[in-house]
């Protein structure tokens, strides 16, 4: 039995979720095989060959792979498919945009955002927002999986020593074309890897105040920032800082939620963190109902006061 | 120009369900339902598409119970054309609604089928790429903005990092992200009218479809709670107990 994780890099290095994702996978039993699918991306092949636990790399270079389009990287999952019984993908937007399509083709069901493996064939998954975990049980002789790495812990990134083998390409689709990205810079911690999230929401009322009391605490911190769809929506925050059951699952030591009320959709996002503090005037908030630490005040008073005791 | 817009009736996004005490599902009985939020936007990107001249006609669908007409019904006040419901009383798991659209989208041979990126009930984030794949069309994940022009599509796409901005080959499968629109009010003449646009009813078995469910759901639990908090009094409190109790900084 032996699991395959499709690796998340950017053609020189691995992304954290697939430490997390390794992990699901010897859980499931059996070796573990990770595909590495890139442009050029023989640095992110090695690091994943020191990942503890990986018994074999399998790359495949391509400019087809370069940024990670849903039908070139299916077509790749499918060429290798054959003898693995459990193929995961970390539950990110790239996991979660390439799973289905690899399963629709082998004719199987997909498993999405699994926080347990319960045997290799029973996982255990998040349904209506979180409010409800449904143990199921697969059938399929192949099971595709994406993985909530909030769930599991990282592999270690070092310490393994596993064989790279090169396999070849899998032809481009033509189908569809990368044209450009707007990828957000930010010398912060990736929000679903930080420790520490400082989160706002719609009481911060605009993107300078955003900016004004939010930044200095989460740079003191050294935390990520988070926002809620409120603060999004309404353009205080860029978009992929949205934390909820449409953006972001986190689950650092510490989600400092400023000015959020706590809708449920909200709380699906961030109810697994360590310590969650919470600081809103409504005493009636429900994000004080899962809150460690609730503080009734005023953030404009509470915030700053809070950056110069810590 | 064709445009098919898949939705889905499920649990209203304000309600909290509970879980039923016999661990066999969450309790929707007598709870309110309405249409999937993402699928909300995805019939209205249709419809502005329709407004702007790419389309021609929007047809929307639904698979699954009787009451899925109501759902269908909406869609039709928000502006779709006329509507199919696949009837059944099997639950219907994402590859089953695959397969079943892919059957209508053979019939049908739309230019683009416009899904919700994920339903709030299951929280799958499946049919649409299931869909391309079985189609073998091409794909477009939480679109953010969608433009349409000679025979391609050019769709901002919501990743991790930020967005992403790819062209796909018409006819083509694109999910819906929350940002790609807000959705209109329906208005009550609009209502009066969608009652009778055409509603064509269709069995999965006239679709040679197998809808047996591949996953079986051993159990459904709820989360472990939180326990209760305390509140503090103020920031000096707070800031002491996340140092000397909570350890956390």
């Amino acid at each position: 039995m032996t699991a395959l994780v499709i690796a998340e890099h950017d053609n020189k290095s691995i992304k954290a979720a697939t430490l997390n994702t390794v992990t699901a996978a010897k859980a499931c039993g059996g070796d573990v095989h990770v595909l590495v699918a890139g442009a050029n991306a023989g640095d992110a092949a090695k690091a994943a060959a020191q990942i503890a636990g990986v018994a074999k790399v399998i790359h495949a270079d391509g400019a087809q792979f370069e940024h990670g389009l849903a039908e070139n990287m299916t077509a790749q999952v499918l060429a290798i498919a054959g003898s693995y019984e459990h193929i995961l993908f970390p539950a990110t937007a790239s996991g979660k945009n390439i799973a289905p399509r690899v399963a629709a083709k082998l004719d199987v069901a997909q498993i999405s955002d699994i926080r347990k493996v319960d045997s290799p064939d029973t996982f255990e998954r998040p349904i209506y927002a979180g409010n409800a975990i449904a143990v199921v049980r697969s059938s399929d002789a192949t099971k595709v999986i994406t993985v909530r790495t909030t769930g599991f812990d990282p592999a270690a990134a070092t310490g393994g020593s596993a064989a790279v083998e090169t396999v070849a390409a899998a032809a481009d689709s033509g189908k569809s074309r990368f044209v450009g990205q707007e990828i957000a810079k930010s010398n912060r911690p990736e929000l679903t890897a930080a420790k520490i999230i400082v989160s706002g929401g719609r009481a911060l009322g605009s993107a300078e105040k955003f900016n004004e009391v939010m930044t200095p605490l989460a740079d003191k911190l050294g935390a990520a920032l988070g926002a809620s769809r409120a603060a999004v929506d309404a353009g205080y925050a860029p978009n992929d800082w949205q934390v909820g059951q449409t953006g972001k699952i986190v689950a650092p030591q510490l989600y400092v939620a400023a000015g959020i009320s706590g809708a449920i959709q909200h709380l699906a996002g961030m109810k697994d963190s360590k310590v969650i503090v919470a600081i809103n005037k409504d005493p009636e908030a429900p994000i004080f109902s899962v809150a460690d630490y609730g503080l009734e005040a005023d953030l404009f008073q509470a915030m700053p006061e809070l950056l110069r005791s810590v | 120009m064709k445009i098919l817009v898949p939705i889905k009736r499920v649990v209203d996004y304000n309600v909290k369900v509970r879980v039923k005490s016999d661990n066999t599902g969450v309790d929707i009985a007598n709870v309110k339902m309405s249409m999937n939020p993402f699928d909300e936007i995805a019939v209205e990107e249709a419809v502005r598409l329709k407004e702007k001249g790419v389309a021609t006609e929007v047809i929307a669908v639904s698979c699954g119970v009787q009451q899925c007409q109501e759902t269908l019904r909406t869609a039709m006040a928000i502006g779709a054309d006329r509507a199919i419901l696949v009837l059944t009383d099997e639950e219907l798991q994402p590859l089953a609604v695959a397969k079943l659209l892919k059957a209508l989208v053979d019939k049908e041979q739309p230019g683009l089928v416009i899904l919700g990126k994920q339903a709030i009930d299951d929280d799958c984030n499946q049919t649409g790429q299931m869909l391309a794949a079985l189609a073998d069309l091409p794909q477009a994940t939480f679109a953010s903005k969608v433009e349409v022009a000679d025979g391609k599509a050019n769709v901002t796409r919501e990743v991790d990092g930020g967005l992403e901005t790819i062209s796909i080959d018409l006819p083509a499968v694109i999910t819906t992200d929350l940002r790609l629109n807000e959705p209109r009010y329906v208005t009550l003449p609009n209502i009066m009218k969608a009652k009778k646009k055409q509603l064509d009813t269709v069995k999965p078995e006239d679709l040679g479809v197998d809808v047996k469910p591949r996953l079986k759901t051993l159990k459904v639990t709820e989360p472990a709670k939180r326990s209760a908090g305390v509140k503090v009094p103020d920031v000096a409190t707070l800031v002491q107990k996340l140092k000397t109790e909570a350890k956390v900084i």
